[in-house]
């Protein structure tokens, strides 16, 4: 089904992607590390788009449909989850980043 | 290619550029909230892209999971307390890796023997990634939520069942790729994945949890990578690949952090704290009453709070920052010690603090906060252990010798908040608390916390 030039294309984008990780990532400061895992774990709830095309799509049998259901409901708790907890974390963050007598505060 | 298929690919190639611009703007706690919004857009876009964009027969299925799925991370994403953030993100990942492991599962019954080798080859990754990584995870959060006892689970010949399960799992890999049409070789693939992700994480003690939520993060995030492969997405690759590189490189820090090899972790073992020979310390740990604790406290110009996990289970945050409030109002600087794998996960207790208002420039990295002990008229330890265990430091033949540590010891004085008497989660004797310098104060830290701040509210 996939030819072999499209998957030396998917190793490019692979190897790219790991180094841009890298960069991108190893500039997290460790005070973020928490949402940062809670970030990246909601991020990589992108396997649901995989799992719609499992449970609706029509080239899949009624029990792959089952199947990607399943797949929806867990990847749509990572995604929704992941996100409204980061979210939750990184408003504390942002909440009072001065001492109070220097009253300029974060909304 | 139709309209809705270039349509879908670009919505695709637009979540995977929002995606790294988030992770981007996470490296400073302000710009990150809205970074996030950034990646929740990319999300959205991914998913109607998707929907518009392939040929969809049945609804049903899509919107039931979609509306449960919803329902139940609203849920969890509001009610969730902080304390119990480890948990939730190991249960987390239980939830994306099984996503990817049934993907995975779905792709091999519909079109297994029409493909490439090597997209094979990432179907075998993806199942066994996203099914070990399910189980383990399972176990992780079970640990961090007290289900499951949080010592290392272990028995005899542990280590060679487990290099057995991995070898067979190995094997039925090859022979998977072989036979790429026999399901009951996939099945028991799958099946010997579930049981090693059991394997690897029960003989794992709480105290090296942060080093296996990141490599759990790790493969979550690899098991979605993979998937990309098979399906021949790539906006699946980049996420789960981003993913990845984020989880494996907290595991280097956290690796760092407790002086293990990052092999020593990867194979297994991780945690198996044999119980050598511990230099028993002679000596008598010197108790201090409450009026005392606080009557130094408020007659000392610079306090260094040191939090550890003691701190989450106490739920004490709150009662600290009381504290440390009262303490400034005197004008004693106080300052937080933040080790890196103190608590259960990467980065725990900023988060704790920061719940408590704690402002983010109070919190301090252990490499620049070590050099400032020495002036520290008290360091208070609060439910910290190994973190600030001078043997790491002093006796080479420690199990912990070469962790790096909080030097609290160096400090004038010092303060231990514990529970009681006993040993620390690695069962390591403390020689801090025996030092001529340190006052034990027994009790629960939120409550101690509580009565410290009224007592030198009374000073």
């Amino acid at each position: 089904m996939m030819n072999p030039a499209v998957l030396i294309a998917s190793i490019y984008v692979f190897a790219l992607a790991a180094f841009l990780g890298y960069q991108v990532i190893s500039r997290v400061p460790p005070l973020l590390h928490t949402p940062l895992m809670s970030a990246t774990n909601a991020i990589s709830g992108i396997s649901l788009i995989g799992s719609l095309v499992l449970a609706g799509a029509s080239h899949y049998p009624t029990s792959a449909h089952v199947l990607g259901f399943i797949a929806v409901t867990t990847a749509t708790i990572n995604v929704v989850g992941g996100f409204g907890i980061t979210d939750r974390m990184l408003k504390m963050f942002g909440k009072r980043k001065t001492k109070p007598e220097q009253t300029e505060v974060a909304k | 290619m139709t309209a809705s298929t270039y349509f879908m690919e670009a919505t695709y190639l637009l979540a995977s550029i929002l995606f790294v611009f988030a992770l981007k703007r996470m490296s400073h706690p302000d710009t990150a909230r809205r970074g996030m919004f950034l990646a929740e857009g990319g999300m959205l876009a991914a998913i109607i892209g998707t929907l518009v964009g392939t040929h969809i027969v049945t609804w049903t299925w899509i919107i039931a999971g979609l509306s449960i799925g919803s329902i139940i991370g609203a849920w969890m994403a509001i009610w969730v307390p902080m304390t119990a953030m480890p948990q939730r993100t190991a249960l987390s990942h239980a939830f994306g890796a099984l996503a990817a492991a049934l993907v995975g599962v779905g792709e091999f019954a519909v079109r297994s023997s029409e493909m490439h080798p090597i997209t094979r080859g990432a179907l075998g990754f993806e199942v066994m990634l996203g099914s070990l990584t399910t189980t383990g995870s399972l176990i992780a959060a079970g640990k961090l939520q007290g289900l499951i006892p949080g010592k290392p689970i272990q028995f005899k010949g542990q280590n060679i069942v487990n290099l057995l399960l991995f070898l067979s799992l190995a094997t039925f890999f090859v022979i998977f790729l072989a036979h790429p049409e026999a399901s009951e070789v996939f099945y028991t693939l799958l099946a010997l994945a579930f049981i090693f992700g059991v394997m690897l994480v029960i003989p794992v003690g709480s105290a090296d949890m942060p080093v296996v939520m990141s490599l759990l993060n790790s493969y979550a995030g690899l098991a979605a990578a993979a998937t990309g492969f098979v399906l021949g997405n790539n906006v699946l690759i980049i996420a789960g690949t981003l993913d990845g590189f984020s989880g494996f490189i907290l595991s280097v820090l956290m690796c760092k952090a407790m002086n293990r090899s990052i092999t020593n972790v990867l194979f297994g073992g991780f945690g198996a704290v044999t119980a050598e020979s511990t230099t028993s310390i002679g000596g008598v740990m010197r108790e201090i009453n409450l009026e005392d604790a606080a009557m130094q406290l408020a007659f000392a110009s610079r306090v260094i709070f040191v939090p550890g996990y003691g701190l989450a289970i106490a739920q004490a945050q709150h009662a600290v920052r009381e504290l440390a409030e009262m303490l400034e109002d005197r004008g004693v600087t106080v300052k937080y010690a933040i080790h890196p794998v103190a608590g259960r996960m990467p980065g725990h207790m900023n988060v704790l603090l920061a719940e408590a208002d704690v402002p983010y420039s109070s919190l301090y990295e252990m490499e620049k906060i070590n050099p400032e002990f020495p002036s520290t008229d008290v360091a208070v330890v609060i439910g910290a252990n190994d973190v600030v265990n001078p043997d790491a430091r002093d006796n080479p033949k420690s199990i912990i010798a070469g962790m790096p540590i909080l030097e609290v010891d160096r400090a004038k004085s010092v303060i231990v908040l514990k529970r009681g008497q006993g040993r620390g989660f690695s069962g390591l004797d403390n020689p801090l608390f025996f030092k001529s310098c340190t006052a034990m104060l027994y009790g629960d830290a939120k409550s101690t916390l509580t009565h410290l701040a009224q007592a030198v509210q009374h000073v």
